[in-house]
């Protein structure tokens, strides 16, 4: 027996079983799959909140830090009277 | 906003029965033979099925143009391939769970899934292959022996279920 006939041979084996669907499957996955979409959404919206609450606080430390402008010197005192 | 919200869950609930009317009865067929359990009595498949399903309908705006039920006999098999070291009766330490009785039981559930798809949906060797993460000359040797197997099953389970059954009844 080449391999084409075993193959139809085995394709004609599976196409044997015909299962019925059952009638909550549909309901069922509306649920599953309903409560998938609802929970994603959660997930999304609290990632956006995340990243907009460190946004406002980066701004807000940067604003009263501000870490660009040079520090005061410390080694050499200036210079007043001379 | 929350109007076009409803209207967009309508149209999705809309389109996402009539595919389960057209494609659910050949998926549920799939999902049984991959699981090798009977036509009336296929409760592993039925679950296997309704969480593919579930993701397919989650997904359903994100698909855009992509065929759904390529989509959802994806998720079942890569849902079932995953699921399968503790669920589909390959226990390790030989505590196999009650013996399935669908046409594919004899074969173990990696080749069930390959020649499922390979056969049964008619998925290109490179695609299964592409899908399980194997080479696609493995692929077709799995089909080469699966086929063998299934035509010439080999005889030793067989007396052991029978006097399985003997013992419980």
């Amino acid at each position: 027996m080449n391999r084409p006939e075993r193959e139809a041979a085995v394709r004609q084996m599976m196409e044997r079983t015909a299962p019925r669907v059952p009638a909550g499957l549909h309901a069922d996955v509306l649920r599953l799959g309903g409560r998938m979409l609802r929970r994603r959404t959660i997930a999304l919206r609290l990632l956006w909140l995340l990243l907009f609450a460190a946004t406002v606080a980066f701004v807000v430390w940067a604003a009263t830090a501000r870490p660009w402008v040079e520090p005061p010197s410390q080694t050499t005192p200036p210079v007043t009277d001379w | 906003m929350r109007e076009r919200r409803t209207v967009q869950e309508a149209r999705r609930a809309r389109e996402f029965e009539a595919f389960l009317a057209g494609a659910g009865g050949r998926l549920l067929g799939t999902a049984t033979l991959l699981t090798a359990e009977t036509a009336e009595d296929n409760p592993r498949a039925r679950r296997l099925l309704t969480h593919a399903l579930a993701h397919t309908y989650a997904c359903w705006d994100r698909l855009r143009g992509e065929d759904p039920y390529n989509h959802a006999r994806e998720c079942l098999a890569v849902r079932f391939a995953r699921g399968t070291w503790h669920r589909y009766g390959v226990l390790p330490f030989g505590r196999a769970r009650a013996r399935p009785a669908g046409p594919l039981a004899v074969l173990s559930a990696q080749h069930r899934l390959v020649v499922v798809l390979r056969l049964h949906e008619g998925v290109a060797e490179e695609q299964v292959a592409a899908l399980l993460g194997l080479p696609a000359d493995r692929i077709h040797l799995i089909v080469d022996r699966a086929t063998t197997v299934l035509l010439h099953p080999p005889r030793g389970p067989a007396p052991a279920r029978v006097s399985a059954k003997a013992a419980t009844s």
